[in-house]
């Protein structure tokens, strides 16, 4: 056994303990870690110090890892301890105190300090600026012991200073260089209405004021401005910036500008040390908010346990001011500007104004105030760069506009009372949920996922639950990396998984794994279904299909039940069936004893509890009555819904159910990222509903009109209306060319409606319609695949492929049974 | 201390997947990891009694079939945040068979 590598943190904060946590999430045992944090606390929630200024939180609230937390993960914590030198040749650290030790990795964490403006009398008693505890401390006695408090700087920093010491009690001046508060977040109208509402509240500005000195004797008195003016002050909090803490990276060489400067890796300029936090400068940036904070420590993490594969790249981040009552959030280019359009709405009575910049119909920027409950919706509009032509002239009314039940009113997560259900799926409560994140230090989406399984289903209720957590933790700090990797395994993305096979010409599971540099043995029971399907997509010829990387269902043919029976839908042609399959249908289930016969809502028959050693021996009966399997357990083409059209109604166009019978023929056994449902309804009236269905023909006069998109089930959408064709076969051509398209971009579990909200309708309409040699060729690859698709996986079992699968093994006190 | 009892070849299990064995124990989940590990547990999930033979076997885990709970089979319990445990059984590998224990750990 090697010896266990030393890693050294300098800085107790939120960057440096974080990337300590994902190291641990990564590699518990790969390194003896020890901690140096010059405050003398354990990890805090910085963030919170303004609640915690306001009254409104207490120190103990805020704290996030405990002595507890750092003794049970064998972590040498020294607090109130100051690192005065690195001396890199040795490899070791040095204390005030003298005290040396020696690191393998260095990490440095050191966050920042707040600029303090060189005025005549800045070190006097009194002035301060707002960092840490000790500062927060400090403000509070003043606020016991006296009455004028003046904040320099006017950004959200400032202003959740001034807000604090109002409640505390004080009269507070806020005194801003310029001519409008928040200027890098918001725009004049906003900054206006949020001036007026800080006002009402009883805080004083000066606007547009130039300090020149602070005045007193022992203590500061009066803050005095270049135009003479003075103002009394026993209290001067500047709020002014801050400025990365890089002075013992300068002093040990390191290469630093700005901020101590590192790579894509998170690496200084000595690879055995690394930076994360408000200390670093990324490709010319510093940083000032956690969410790209975290963002780092995951990376920086990777590299620190040799996973080795990510790189950060960056991050989009958004703001909120955390003053009680005022409700603002902004994020992006909100400023618009040459090439922007703006969508505006405002209305004065309520104080509620709301603006986004957008460009090629995708959002940019957003300022949101008085109403910010769409907040995360529009960032995730933004980073996702979704097309929002189809809901435009609805955008600014908010998301509970579009009908989305699930996600409801944004707002109303805060007025929710404990015991409303958030999660319908998992039976989630409000209070489990806020509870959790308060009890458990919760931050992102993910950890209430993982913690109280809230939105870890069908991801309707994310809404609220994003709601939640930005009600209870009052900061902005919840959102989910930009860059959504495939699952927990990699940092890679599917895209980015499926480039590489296409490139690399990888063609199999572990093939994929080892080239992407996978952080487990073998995955994961996300990310494997998901690589088979795109090794098999790719690759139709070729892949052996791995089905020990499928769901169960997938790889019984046949859907699990609550009580481990199977289900059993045999295929019965766009709906159509004879007196002889019924017949056959009801022999097997009374010679298999099946205790439920339904009828689906895809028009055909469920016969359910069939124990699964009798499935081969039941399909070779349902094979010998002509029947094939349904698919009704795979993510591939499930039904297509026919109504019966021109032959017996009197309203009928154009053959229904013939068109749907031909395209389930055609499209069977093909495997899709998500279940794909088709329907053909004979006339308008749509009987077959084929407006909620992935692929939907609708039959008119003169020909056949093609939708897009739609969805029944969680989120209802209706499709997309793509154009009308004039023959049946191209009827078929514009779907297998559809379908080939959805197979080959969209993301495993990916429905087609979620699929086609993401990269737009004038997209799939330019690959379809206006790309006629491009339809064909996918046409084509879509047919290509189809020749090996297309073998029934029930009569290959019925003839005794994968036996093992069904066969249970008997054995008895002495060993195998007879 | 119960006795051995063979149980059949390791090529009898799929790699990264199970058998059921049905036993007067009741059912139980024999598993083979992608390293050629052998763990054998009680056929029920301790959420809702789902068969973990039938869930996606990845590293020493399973992911249950029904609700997605992972199971670490080495420490017979359900990975954090998820809580509980399964009944794990003896097992052993000579050559290729796989021998089992009926009592429990
Ligand atoms: C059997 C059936 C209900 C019935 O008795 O009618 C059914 C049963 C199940 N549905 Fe469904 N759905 C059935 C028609 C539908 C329909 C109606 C339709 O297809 O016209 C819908 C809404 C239309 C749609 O999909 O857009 C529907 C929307 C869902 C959803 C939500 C999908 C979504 O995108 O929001 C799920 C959950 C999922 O897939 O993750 C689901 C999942 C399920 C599962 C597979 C749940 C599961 O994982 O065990 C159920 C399997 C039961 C079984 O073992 O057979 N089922 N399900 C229907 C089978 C149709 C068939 O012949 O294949
Ligand atoms: C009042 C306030 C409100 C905020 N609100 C928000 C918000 O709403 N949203 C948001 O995203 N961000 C907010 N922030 C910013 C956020 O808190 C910081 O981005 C984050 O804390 C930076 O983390 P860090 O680890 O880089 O630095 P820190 O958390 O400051 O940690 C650095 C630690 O290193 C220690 N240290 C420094 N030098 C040494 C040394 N030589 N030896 C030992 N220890 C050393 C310091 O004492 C400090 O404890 C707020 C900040 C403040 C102060
Ligand atoms: S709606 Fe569908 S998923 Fe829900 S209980 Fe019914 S069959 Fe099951
Ligand atoms: S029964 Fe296993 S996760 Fe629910």
């Amino acid at each position: 056994m090697k010896a266990k590598q030393k890693l050294i943190v300098i800085g107790n904060g939120m960057a440096g303990i974080r990337t300590v946590e994902e190291v641990l999430k990564r590699s518990p045992e790969a390194y003896e870690i020890t901690v140096f944090g010059a405050e003398p606390h354990c990890n805090y929630n910085r963030i919170l110090l303004s609640p915690v200024l306001a009254g409104e939180k207490t120190l103990k609230d805020i704290v996030l890892n405990d002595d507890d937390w750092y003794w049970k993960n064998g972590i040498t914590l020294h607090k109130g301890k100051t690192i005065v030198a690195i001396d890199r040749r040795r490899r070791l650290v040095r204390t005030e105190d003298g005290l040396e030790t020696p690191y393998d990795r260095l990490l440095l964490a050191t966050g920042s300090n707040p600029v303090i403006i060189p005025f005549p009398g800045k070190d006097l008693p009194g002035v301060i600026g707002f960092r840490d505890v000790k500062d927060v401390d400090r403000m509070v006695d003043a606020a016991e012991k006296y009455r004028h408090a003046v904040v320099i700087g006017g950004g959200l920093l400032g202003l959740e200073a001034a807000n604090g010491l109002r409640k505390r009690g004080m009269e507070v001046t806020v005194v801003h260089i310029l001519d409008s508060l928040m200027e890098r977040q918001l725009d004049k109208p906003a900054s206006a209405l949020l001036k007026r509402a800080l006002e009402q509240d009883g805080l004083r500005f000066m606007m547009e004021a130039q300090t020149e000195a602070l005045l007193g004797e022992d203590r500061v008195r009066a803050v005095r401005f270049k135009d003479g003016n003075e103002i009394p002050a026993d209290l001067v909090v500047m709020a002014v910036g801050i400025r990365p803490n890089i002075e013992l990276a300068k002093a040990a060489g390191l290469h630093c500008e700005r901020g101590i400067v590192v790579n894509d890796t998170m690496q200084t300029y000595d690879p055995r040390i690394y930076a994360v936090g408000e200390c670093v400068q990324h490709r010319g940036q510093l940083f000032g908010l956690v969410a790209p904070l975290f963002e780092q420590a995951k990376v920086c993490a990777d590299h620190l346990v040799e996973f080795g594969i990510a790189r950060y790249q960056g991050s989009v981040t958004s703001t909120k001011l955390k003053v009680t009552g005022i409700d603002l959030f902004s994020a992006g280019d909100f400023q618009g500007g040459e090439g922007y359009e703006e969508l505006c709405y405002q209305d004065p009575a309520r104080s509620v104004y709301k603006k986004l910049t957008v460009r090629e119909n995708r959002v940019r920027g957003a300022v949101l105030y008085g109403d910010t409950g769409d907040g995360a919706w529009y960032f995730q509009l933004m980073r996702e760069g979704t097309d929002i032509s189809a809901f435009r002239e609805s955008i600014l009314f908010g998301q509970a506009h579009l009908g989305d039940s699930g996600h409801g009113d944004q707002n109303r997560a805060s007025l929710l009372p404990d015991d409303a259900e958030v999660c319908g799926c998992n039976g989630v409560c409000k209070k489990t949920i806020v509870d959790a994140i308060v009890q458990q230090k919760l931050f992102t989406l993910e950890d209430v996922r993982a913690h109280t399984k809230a939105s870890a289903s069908c991801g309707s209720c994310t809404g609220l639950v994003e709601q939640l957590l930005h009600s209870t933790l009052g900061s902005d700090y919840s959102v989910t990396p930009a860059k959504k990797p495939l699952c927990k395994c990699t940092e890679r993305t599917h895209e980015e998984v499926r480039a590489a096979i296409r490139r690399e010409g990888l063609k199999s599971i572990p093939a994929v794994m080892q080239f992407m540099e996978w952080g487990t043995v073998d995955g994961c029971a996300s990310c494997r279904p998901a690589l088979n399907y795109y090794l098999l997509c790719e690759w139709p010829a070729e892949y052996r299909d791995d089905a020990q990387s499928r769901f169960i269902n997938e790889r019984a043919h046949a859907n699990i039940q609550k009580d481990g029976t199977y289900s059993v839908v045999p295929r019965m042609w766009g709906g159509v069936t004879t007196p002889a399959e019924l017949r056959a249908i009801a022999e097997v289930a009374e010679k298999y004893r099946v205790p439920t016969v339904k009828v689906t809502g895809g028009q055909r028959i469920d016969l359910l509890g069939v124990k699964k050693d009798d499935l081969p021996r039941m399909w070779a009966d349902l094979n010998a009555a002509g029947f094939v399997s349904g698919h009704a357990y795979g993510k591939a083409l499930r039904t297509v819904k026919t109504c019966v059209g021109q032959e017996w109604c009197r309203f009928g166009t154009q053959d229904s159910t013939r068109m749907g019978i031909d395209l389930e023929k055609m499209t069977w056994g093909s495997w899709t990222p998500h279940k794909f449902k088709m329907a053909v309804s004979g006339c308008p009236r749509n009987c077959a509903e084929a407006t909620i269905k992935d692929f939907g023909v609708v039959a008119v006069d003169s020909g056949w009109e093609l939708h897009v998109g739609g969805n029944g089930g969680v989120k209802v959408r209706a499709t997309d209306f793509l154009c009308k064709v004039e023959t049946e076969e191209q009827v078929k051509e514009y779907c297998g060319a559809f379908m080939q398209l959805y197979r080959e971009e969209a993301r495993y579990l990916e429905r087609t409606a979620p699929w086609i909200e993401r990269v737009g309708l004038p997209y799939v309409k330019q690959r379809i319609v206006d790309d006629a040699a491009g339809r064909q060729t996918l046409f084509q690859r879509f047919m290509e695949s189809q020749v090996t698709a297309q073998v029934d996986p029930w009569a290959e079992r019925a003839r005794g492929a994968e036996r093992n699968e069904f066969q249970p093994i008997r054995i008895d006190r002495k060993g195998l049974a007879a | 201390m119960s006795d051995w009892i063979e149980v059949g070849l390791l090529a009898d299990i799929p790699r990264q997947g199970a058998r059921v064995l049905q036993s007067p124990r009741g059912p139980i989940a024999v598993f083979r990891t992608v390293e050629d590990e052998v763990f054998a547990v009680l056929d029920r999930c301790p959420h809702k009694g789902g068969p973990l033979s039938q869930g996606i076997v990845h590293d020493r885990k399973v992911a249950c079939p029904l609700h997605n709970w992972v199971i670490d089979l080495a420490a017979g319990e359900a990975v954090a945040p998820d809580h509980g445990c399964v009944n794990r059984f003896p097992v052993r590998l000579d050559a290729d068979r796989v021998f089992l224990q009926l009592a429990e750990v």
